[in-house]
């Protein structure tokens, strides 16, 4: 039992992890209806950004190295970076490629993708980096003595910072005027158009939120693994994560983030020894599938109707 | 002056009905593949011939199985590496697990088997559809890789999953210098392309462009969207597969499963988009340009340059021109080269009168 608590929370905290990957997604596709491919791209490029920029700094400017200053500076460059990175996305890739289908707009941030990564790799070189955020990852003693359970404080502090971050995007949506603009948006974009939201503004938020959020799951998951081109090939899970929360519910993506976390470790320990092991590469992709033959529109998704 | 189809009568059905109604298109054709059989092997080189022609030929046909899927029946896939992994693994197995087996049985066998897979994997796409269907297929990627590893029997145990082709014996001759080998690709790709080609234009063709245009429309109107789909899946994924057989028989002759990774999936969907979606000229003119755009860059970023960029700046570099270029076609001519081959044929009919 205690086994099984300790595999589920260590799923549910990796869960965590895919969750914001997919927010970030969500974000992108509610507002303008892009399926961006290129997330995991961009979550890798902050990461990389951030350690390089902690890296060159204090050679630029005399500052201590890994001292609190750094560290905000990286991280506000970083940032600048992963907002500039996302409104040149939308003003240079996405604006010639309104009123395409879908799939096209899908196929082009493939594309963008590769550039993101190639970009990341050539300015700040390929090698793995670590990344230290200042948080131990050792195992919580209470937890341990008491109830006899390893929980990593790390990865704790990684699901609050998680909660801390959709709960201020909740509020960002709901009671901020740009936050009512965005959802206007999501909801209609001809309606919003017509009442005078500039959608094009808009976009360009969503983009530079979106990567603000990319800045905070790279920061997470750099920390975890290292910093290396691996990082691009996990945040695919969050496909599935977003497959079974629904693509247009921000609920969905940490519920599914979860449910996905947890399931596929659940079925590495428990049903991997049976058929050799290694069954996390595939498995969230499977129970995505399986669970689109019974509801096709995800957990929270919009039911969608076709009219001939 | 020379290309257009006024004067061209067609007095029977059988004329009417033909794959390529004009004269000149005909001729074009033959002239090419004449090119490609008779004088190609004898003016080519070996690194031309076995890094170049073969690649090509063998994802212009992956191109066209994914073109099937994807630009015609409109089912957007990201696994056709995997199904590639199932049609070269399966070929090797009925090669060696059948005595006396002939190669180009096998090779059909190994597409069928990749067929099947494509079906089973092709069910989801009954309920779902678009972006949903194309994370579907990633399941179909990540587990028929995994599966090729973890169970040895695919790979005859080999130790590291690694297999090596059997040698191509057909009716007592064996295939194995590269002109060899170029010409049993040349002919098995020109064949199956006639086919697909042929394909496209019957009641299933355009079943499959109907149900992608709508599948609801198309479904009122009596197309049975279920067994369309399936058959799209089904062909797609054998052409997908017979171009595995070819990758591991006639150009690498080892390979493993670790080979046919997403990125090669995204490789034949970046030749359809480049060469043009639901062309299956495009799919030859996108594979050429995807095999060869990296030979060129690396043969001429150091002439430009010198040694100013190292080599793991030229492979990022690479990635950033795939990326680029991707965007940039999308963006000025989203139906790709196939569609600036159009242009051109338009062009040339009015040729020298525009008026």
């Amino acid at each position: 039992m205690q086994f099984f608590l300790e595999v589920l929370i260590g799923g549910l905290l990796s869960g965590v992890l895919y969750a914001l990957v997919a927010l970030g997604f969500v974000l992108i596709f509610k507002a303008s209806g892009v399926f961006n491919f290129a997330q995991g791209a961009m979550v890798f490029f902050a990461a990389l950004t951030f350690v390089g920029f902690t890296e060159v700094l204090p050679g630029w400017t005399g500052l201590e190295e890994g001292g609190g200053v750094v560290f905000w500076l990286a991280f506000v460059l970083a940032l600048v970076s992963m907002v500039v990175l996302g409104i040149a996305t939308e003003k240079i890739v996405l604006r010639p490629l309104v009123n395409q289908p879908p799939i096209t707009l899908f196929m082009a941030t493939i594309g963008l993708s590769y550039l993101v990564e190639g970009i990341a790799q050539g300015i700040w070189g390929a090698n793995v980096r670590g990344l230290e955020l200042g948080i131990e990852d050792v195992p919580i003693e209470y937890m341990l003595e008491h109830h006899n359970i390893l929980i990593s404080s790390f990865d704790l502090f990684a699901a609050a910072l998680a909660g801390v971050l959709v709960g201020s995007l909740a509020l960002f949506f709901q009671y901020t005027k740009v936050g009512r603009a965005l959802r206007a948006v999501a909801d209609d974009h001809q309606a919003a158009l017509s009442i005078g939201i500039p959608l094009q503004h808009i976009w360009a938020i969503v983009w530079g939120v979106a990567g603000f959020v990319a800045l905070v799951a790279g920061l997470i998951w750099g920390a975890r693994n290292g910093v290396q081109f691996a990082l691009t090939f996990t945040a695919l899970k969050a496909l599935p994560v977003l497959i079974l929360g629904g693509f247009t519910s921000v609920p969905g993506a940490i519920v599914g983030g979860l449910i996905i976390g947890a399931s596929e470790k659940l079925a590495e320990v428990y049903v991997g020894p049976f058929v050799g092991g290694g069954i996390e590469s595939w498995f969230p992709y499977v129970l995505a599938l399986l669970f689109l033959l019974v509801r096709p529109e995800g957990l929270f998704g919009e039911r969608h109707i076709d009219r001939v | 002056m020379f290309y257009r189809e006024a004067g061209q009568f067609k007095a029977s059905y059988q004329a009417d009905q033909q794959i390529f109604p004009i004269v000149q298109d005909r001729v074009g054709i033959a002239i090419v593949i004449a090119v490609a059989a008779l004088v190609i092997p004898v003016i080519a080189n070996e690194y031309w011939l076995k890094a170049i022609l073969v690649p090509v030929l063998i994802f212009s046909l992956a191109a066209i199985g994914l073109n099937i899927l994807t630009g015609y029946a409109g089912q957007l896939s990201l696994g056709s590496a995997a199904f590639m992994a199932v049609g070269a693994f399966g070929a090797y197995n009925f090669m060696l697990r059948i005595d006396g087996m002939p190669f180009l049985v096998a090779l059909v066998l190994g597409g069928l088997a990749a067929a099947a897979v494509g079906v089973l994997f092709g069910l989801p796409s009954l309920r779902i559809k678009g972006f949903y269907l194309a994370v579907a297929t990633l399941a179909a990627q990540f587990f028929i890789v995994w599966a090729l590893v973890k169970f040895p029997w695919f790979s005859n145990y080999s130790s590291s999953g690694v297999i090596t082709a059997q040698d191509i014996v057909i009716l007592g001759y064996t295939f194995d210098g590269p002109v060899a080998k170029y010409l049993l690709t040349l002919a098995i790709v020109v064949v199956l392309a006639l086919m697909a080609k042929n394909l496209v234009r019957t009641s299933t063709g355009r079943a499959w462009m109907a149900v992608r245009d709508m599948d609801v429309a198309a479904e009122v109107i009596g197309i049975r969207p279920m067994r369309t789909k399936l058959i799209a899946f089904a062909v797609s994924s054998f052409y997908c597969g017979v171009a595995g057989g070819l990758y591991a028989f006639t150009y690498l002759g080892t390979v493993e499963p670790e080979g046919f990774n997403l990125d090669l999936s995204f490789r034949i969907l970046f030749m359809i988009i480049i060469g043009g979606v639901g062309s299956i000229m495009g799919s030859f003119l996108g594979a050429a340009f995807i095999v060869l755009l990296p030979i060129f860059l690396d043969n001429v970023i150091p002439h430009l340059f010198g040694n100013l960029f190292s080599a793991s700046f030229a492979s990022n570099l690479q990635l950033i021109v795939f990326g680029g270029l991707i965007i940039f076609f999308l963006i000025v001519e989203p139906h790709g080269l196939a569609r600036l081959w159009q242009i051109g044929k338009e062009k040339l009919r009015l040729w020298p009168f525009p008026h």
